[in-house]
């Protein structure tokens, strides 16, 4: 009965008018995001988490609302991806598979309330998931020492850098950069200066949320301007919402089906939701039966990538918490919001901690149910946003961030290092670069660090310490395998392209 | 045509080669600990600069870079979010928010009428939020002006 006193104390938290509050917002202001084709989930994140400190808000208020915008925006995806075929970020790239065959059909609609109901579904059990399975986790994680946390830490570099790229040497590159960057300030354990070439403003480091704008929301920026604003929506028409039951009775095995494999691809450290979506849709593409042929707007086509992608969501939250160590790149983003709250993760932040992490768990939950009635009735708010042409709204994002920042550090030394991420990004992603290793090496690398040099100290400099232990030579196989996988696992899990975009026009 | 991972490649190793060389200079500590100061960073542009060695000797292929015109309006964008750094605090919230909206705005849709007006009002909107739903102590106008 632990479970559920702990849930007891969490909804206690949670349950507050203010609080309630903040996850309407944050599920209104995810969604909105989300649903914007090129602002995903990290992007959304990332914008908010200047304007959480700048309110003012505690540990448990921001993660209620920064939570909020991250479950939001994993369901906001998939309306400009039936509606306009454009995925409204990477993990909803499948949905368009069967969904913008569905709008074609006019069956936008249906389209809609299933995926909306199969994101609930998915994002649903695997907070229940995490429920259970991280405390669990937690415990496993006392086993942990220095050795063990720096093998872990190169597994996530490994597995999110190997799966976010088609180029391992880029990859690696990527994890280089961030982990090179973090080394700028004062030594952790010494208090020298390192990198900082006598410039007072690198004294402190460089904060990641600058890094993670930059990176992230002024990249993007840079991008519209490039292509001129092309995919931006036109002519989106949407009849009355009705709920097709059958279609949603014929979808919950594929919705169930689809929530576990997303779960799993999303506990794992750096698989992420992207991955989720993916293997949800391609098993029910072979295990599914019934209707019309998968990619053709079969409803469950729809259903399975919604579900597993929701599910992976949640699921990354548990690496997250348990070790610290992010399982996806909003996740990272979030790990950000933690340690500038200085609340470190780790086991041991549920027996220090319990309101912080149990009020996240039943704000979770409330989110999704506030989640499921803005996006299956009201679901029309967010289609006329989606009409919001990308020249009033990359202007708009930009500004948000500088404020943002601004509010934050009131430097404007901060805000030239945004400018200056943001153009790096900008060639990072041209290059095919991945950005989140950067984002990640920057937030973990000081810890990573930290983590090699007390095992050192421990080990009095003998190097073979790091693979002393069980744990340890487990997690640097898992780390070799995940980074060399990927090689591989491309030559046969090749993308499906999208069709090419045409106006919907009934 | 040079291929740009090539490019990316010899700066990488440049890069790295000069990180591994800075990290050389930092000073000891009477703290000490057996992997030091230094370790850590030596190892991590060790790293980078392999990573540059494989992206030089097996480039990807080129990504389609945008072209001229294109170059012009990103720098043109650039040097328009350097402006705002720099003014934000001098000039105030108002003034510079609508001047680089405008810009921005323009940069993805050149059509001047729909550019100011994106700007004006996202000034005014976004000045309206910041200030009485969020309540941040944003200065609206010139400091010159109010003293």
């Amino acid at each position: 009965m632990d479970l559920l006193s702990n849930l007891a104390l969490g909804f206690s938290v949670a349950l507050s008018p203010y609080t309630l509050m903040l996850a309407v917002i944050g599920c209104f202001a995810g969604t909105i995001v989300g649903a914007l084709p090129g602002l995903g989930p990290s992007n959304g994140v990332a914008i908010m988490i200047p304007l959480a400190f700048t309110l003012g808000l505690d540990a448990t208020a921001s993660l209620v609302l920064l939570t909020s915008v991250y479950y939001g925006a994993m369901y906001g995806g998939r309306i400009s991806s039936i509606l306009l075929n454009i995925p409204g970020d990477e993990p909803a790239l499948m949905t368009t598979l069967d969904g913008y065959p569905m709008a074609k059909q006019g069956r936008a609609g249906d389209a809609l309330v299933i995926s909306g109901v199969a994101s609930f579904v998915g994002a649903f059990f695997a907070t229940i998931g995490l429920m259970l399975l991280a405390p669990v986790l937690a415990r496993v994680a006392y086993l942990f020492g220095p050795a063990e946390y720096f093998a872990l830490y190169l597994l996530a570099f490994a597995t999110l850098g190997g799966m976010a790229s088609k180029n391992q040497a880029k990859a690696a590159l990527a994890s280089c950069l961030g982990l090179g960057i973090a080394m700028i300030g004062l030594d952790t354990t010494t208090g020298m200066p390192r990198f900082t070439f006598g410039n007072m403003h690198l004294m402190d480091g460089i904060d990641f949320l600058v890094a993670i704008v930059g990176l992230f929301a002024v990249a993007e920026v840079f991008f519209f301007i490039e292509s001129h604003g092309k995919s931006s929506a036109i002519g989106v028409k949407l009849d009355k919402i009705t709920i097709p039951l059958r279609d949603l009775k014929n979808s919950t095995v594929a919705m169930i089906r689809s929530t576990v494999i997303g779960f799993v691809a999303g506990v794992l450290p750096g698989a992420g939701a992207s991955l989720g979506s993916f293997l949800a849709y391609m098993s029910e593409k072979s295990l599914g039966r019934g209707g019309v042929p998968m990619g053709t707007g079969n409803p469950r086509g729809v259903a399975a990538p919604e579900a597993g992608n929701n599910a992976a969501a949640g699921g990354a939250l548990v690496p997250m918490l348990t070790l610290g160590v992010p399982g996806s790149g909003t996740t990272a983003v979030l790990l950000a919001l933690l340690m500038t709250l200085n609340i470190t993760p780790g086991p041991t932040l549920f027996t220090d901690r319990p309101d912080v992490v149990w009020g996240l768990i039943a704000s979770l939950l409330i989110a999704n149910v506030v989640l499921l009635i803005m996006n299956v009735p009201l679901v029309k708010v967010f289609v006329k946003v989606l009409m919001v042409p990308p020249w009033v709204l990359l202007p708009g994002v930009t500004m948000v961030s500088f404020v943002g920042i601004y509010s934050l550090t009131g430097s404007y030394f901060d805000l030239l290092l945004m400018v200056g991420f943001g153009v790096l990004g900008y060639v990072l992603r041209k290059l095919d670069v991945p950005t989140v290793p950067v984002i990640l090496g920057i937030l973990l690398g000081n810890s990573m660090e930290e983590a090699l040099r007390r095992a050192m100290v421990l080990s009095d400099g003998d190097w073979t310490y790091l693979f002393s232990s069980g744990i340890a030579i487990g997690l640097w196989v898992a780390a070799v395998a995940g980074f060399v996988a990927p090689i591989f696992l491309r030559q046969f899990l090749k993308k499906p392209a999208i069709a090419p975009a045409d106006k919907i026009v009934d | 045509m040079i291929k740009s991972d090539r490019i990316l490649g010899l700066v990488t190793i440049l890069v790295a080669l000069a990180y591994i060389a800075s990290a050389f200079q930092i000073q000891a500590s009477f703290l000490t600990d057996p992997v030091g100061s230094k370790t850590f960073p030596i190892l991590i542009g060790a790293v980078a600069a392999l990573c540059g060695l494989v992206i030089f000797a097996r480039p990807d292929p080129d990504p389609e870079w945008p072209e001229m015109s294109g170059w012009l309006r990103l720098a043109l964008a650039t040097a328009v979010m350097i402006g705002y750094a720099y003014g934000l605090k001098p000039f105030g919230f108002v003034l510079t928010t609508a001047l680089a909206g405008a810009a921005l705005s323009w940069m993805i849709q050149p059509r001047i009428v729909a550019a100011i007006v994106t700007g004006v009002g996202l000034s005014a909107i976004l000045y309206a939020i910041f200030k009485f739903l969020l309540g941040l102590g944003l200065k609206p106008w010139p400091a010159a002006l109010t003293g």
